[in-house]
């Protein structure tokens, strides 16, 4: 496979609360920076990932080319998905090696709905959605199945909300606290909170990377992997589809220092941990993660980012990425990036 | 410079206003079994699942793909989800190509489909995000204005629209999946039907469609056929919709992203050197100014073109032998559609609407504001 890497990673400062911004208003920024970093203006390829129902309105992508600047008219292209699928496409994009760089972005405002319901939508029309479960208590089941302790989910909710808290692009969220369940076992702290945000990455290929940057964050294994739908044929309790990626990714062939883990539940990071067969030492969400600020639809391009950094500024030289889409993990997206 | 990808199997579902019959997941895989049936293949020999559609407003139905996972046996495989407004269709072929190109993976399935009758399209389209509110409805009212814009500047006359609106829909009695088939169709007809968005008449128009098409994409090194379709040229183009001064009637991202593909695949007069063209065509006259967009004719000369019969099935260059958007439009497949008919001339298997001798084929399809196109080649010999 040809080489790529994360050559730039920007984030907007994500916020709890509609601060009036439209979606091209709140990817410019992000936008911006990257290109900023990279002396880049132009794109061989171009991918974005957003959701219309966030933005209650077809078509959520189409302003975004706005704020992109898309002219000359630009290759492009769209996945209705977290934007870590993005950059998956424009990775293949780049293997087929007529191009050399590729702009990556996603966005998502979950502040001007009600995100458990609309996720809800997400669901078999005809079976599922009809029966009125919504996000959280989906999740709750899998947290049940996942018997994990109370203390174990306190302490990962704990040391998210604290280095979300040194995080200047997450949310400022107190120490958990309150005993009362959301939908038991979930209490309302082990859900990421209500976020909007945008975040962009550039990928380069081999001496244009080197060119852009001084340790570009090399690509070494991306993989993704979707399961059934239907809870019941799923064993809850474990991830098959993350631990499928991870192994054709190659997460094992190497020790991984940092690890962003898409958890949008407590419970999650638990089952995420085991099926990527993490060691102990690994450091989990050192940004945070989800729990701290959850941008839907960029958060899993956050977490490939956050993941990426490490790399870019010397502070780690193997981390993993992981991005998930569709009701209790059903799919995962496995990338792990070498210095 | 990237590897070579073929397609190797097609299957579509008879379009059709209501599929009552099937559920959204029997839609879809009604579709990818009769293209596995072609390629010869079964679940088991696909490596990735690439699907699109349009708008999920459409049905109501979030992020489908997680629900479709299993219909598609895409279980323990890595899937794809691509909207890219109307043009998705085209844009899901060219993400599964991309997938082989890139070298990535041997056997794809692409699939997009639209149950439109699930919901309501028009008013689907007509919610607009806070303070970009507008009083269009539709993409008829839409475009309606980019095609009296067309009108004035090249001087057409008004029966230009319906010529293609009676071709298209004569074709369309040639080919058994098509919607719209409407014995003894003429120009009477159309200009009978009343008036929905001046200058469009009822007939101008696609119908709505439920259905579904999928086509199986294979490497080189796995082929199950022996008249595959190979792909000769890919490409995308978007720009931006509120664009001050950008031509909406004969859009830049048209023009390139044809240059791109024609350049590609060796094409420098598109009229004479290629045999087929299946081009997104949901308003009639959407034919004479997309033969100008694509260069099969100068600006303002395309109506000309349509006029003297040269699109028509017994042309020198025949558009949408299968009837085409104005025929058949589930909206999101509507686009995929145009590549698989397109791969059907090449491989010589389009039936009673095979063009003779069809060695390279245009597929197109548009979306958005009329900026977003993805288009391809395919050719009867390997590049």
């Amino acid at each position: 496979m040809r080489e790529i890497a994360v050559v730039a990673f920007a984030q907007t400062r994500h916020s709890a609360v509609d601060e009036g911004q439209s979606e091209s208003e709140l990817i410019l920024p992000p936008l911006d920076e990257v290109r900023a970093a990279t002396g880049l203006r132009t794109f061989g390829f171009t991918c974005s990932g957003s959701c219309d129902y966030l933005a209650g309105a077809p078509f959520s992508f189409v302003s975004a080319l706005d704020a992109l600047g898309a002219w000359p008219p630009i290759s492009e292209s769209h996945v209705e998905m977290d934007a870590a699928w993005a950059l998956y496409e424009a990775w293949v994009r780049l293997q087929h090696g007529d191009v050399d760089s590729a702009l990556v972005y996603g966005f998502g405002k979950s502040s001007q709905g009600d995100l458990r319901e609309i996720m809800t939508l997400q669901l078999d029309p005809y079976y599922l959605a009809p029966l009125g479960l919504d996000q959280v208590s989906f999740a709750a089941l899998q947290a049940s199945a996942t018997g994990a302790e109370r203390a174990e989910l306190d302490e990962i909710v704990r040391r998210s909300r604290a280095d979300g808290r040194a995080n200047p692009y997450a949310l400022d969220l107190p120490e958990p606290a309150g005993e009362g369940a959301e939908v038991e076992p979930l209490r309302p702290y082990d859900i990421a909170p209500i976020t909007d945000g945008a975040a962009a990455v550039v990928l380069a290929a081999g001496d244009l990377a080197r060119e852009l940057c001084e340790r570009p964050a090399w690509i070494t294994g991306i993989a993704h992997r979707i399961e059934p739908h239907y809870l019941g044929m799923r064993d809850l309790a474990r991830s098959a589809s993350t631990a499928d990626a991870a192994r054709a990714a190659g997460v094992g062939k190497g020790d991984v220092e940092v690890a962003e883990l898409h958890a949008q539940f407590s419970h999650e990071e638990i089952i995420l941990r085991r099926a990527l067969e993490l060691p102990e030492g690994t450091r989990v969400n050192p940004s945070g993660g989800p729990l701290a600020a959850n941008p839907v639809m960029a958060t899993g391009l956050i977490r490939i980012g956050e993941a990426a950094r490490h790399i870019l500024d010397g502070t780690a030289s193997r981390t993993l990425g992981h991005a998930t889409s569709g009701p209790c993990l059903q799919h995962n997206l496995v990338t792990v990036m070498e210095a | 410079m990237s590897n070579p990808c073929a397609v190797i199997g097609v299957g579509q579902t008879r379009y059709t206003t209501k599929r009552r019959d099937v559920s959204i997941a029997g839609l879809v895989r009604e579709a990818a079994l009769r293209a596995l049936q072609d390629a010869g293949l079964t679940w088991q020999d696909i490596d990735a699942v690439v699907i699109g559609k349009a708008p999920d407003l459409f049905e109501g139905v979030m992020m489908p793909e997680a629900y479709l996972a299993d219909a598609l046996g895409a279980a323990g495989k890595p899937m794809m989800r691509v909207h890219t407004a109307g043009s998705v269709g085209g844009s899901t072929a060219l993400v599964g190509a991309s997938l082989i190109q890139g070298g990535v993976h041997d056997r794809v399935l692409v699939v997009a489909f639209e149950k439109q009758s699930e919901s309501n399209a028009t008013w689907a389209l007509s919610t607009h995000q806070p303070f970009s509110a507008s009083l269009v409805v539709g993409a008829g009212g839409y475009f309606a204005p980019h095609i009296r814009e067309y009108i004035r500047r090249s001087g057409a006359p008004e029966h230009i629209g319906h010529l293609v609106a009676v071709k298209d829909r004569q074709n369309a009695l040639k080919n058994p999946y098509a919607h719209l088939r409407i014995p003894g169709i003429n120009l009477k007809m159309v200009e009978s039907t009343p008036m929905l968005w001046e200058p469009i008449r009822y007939l101008d128009t696609c119908p709505s469609s439920d259905g579904a098409c999928a086509m199986v994409l294979s490497s080189a090194g796995k082929l199950t056929d022996s008249t595959p379709a190979w792909v000769l040229g890919t490409a995308m183009r978007s720009e931006p919709i509120f664009r001050a001064g950008r031509d909406t009637v004969n859009p830049q991202g048209g023009k390139d992203c044809a240059a791109d593909v024609y350049r590609q695949a060796g094409i420098t007069d598109p009229r004479r050197e290629i045999d087929v063209a299946e081009v997104y065509v949901p308003f009639s006259w959407y034919e004479p100014m997309w033969l100008e967009n694509l260069g099969f004719a100068t600006e303002g000369e395309g109506w000309k073109l349509t006029e003297s019969g040269a699109t028509a099935l017994d042309g020198d260059i025949p558009w949408n032998a299968s009837g085409g958007v104005l025929s058949s439009n589930p909206i999101g497949a509507s686009g995929l559609i145009r590549f698989a008919e397109a791969a059907l001339q090449v491989r010589g298997m389009a039936g009673e609407h095979q063009v003779d001798g069809a060695r390279r084929a245009l597929g197109h399809a548009y979306g958005g504001g009329a900026q977003f196109f993805a288009m391809w080649m395919v050719g009867s010999d390997r590049p």
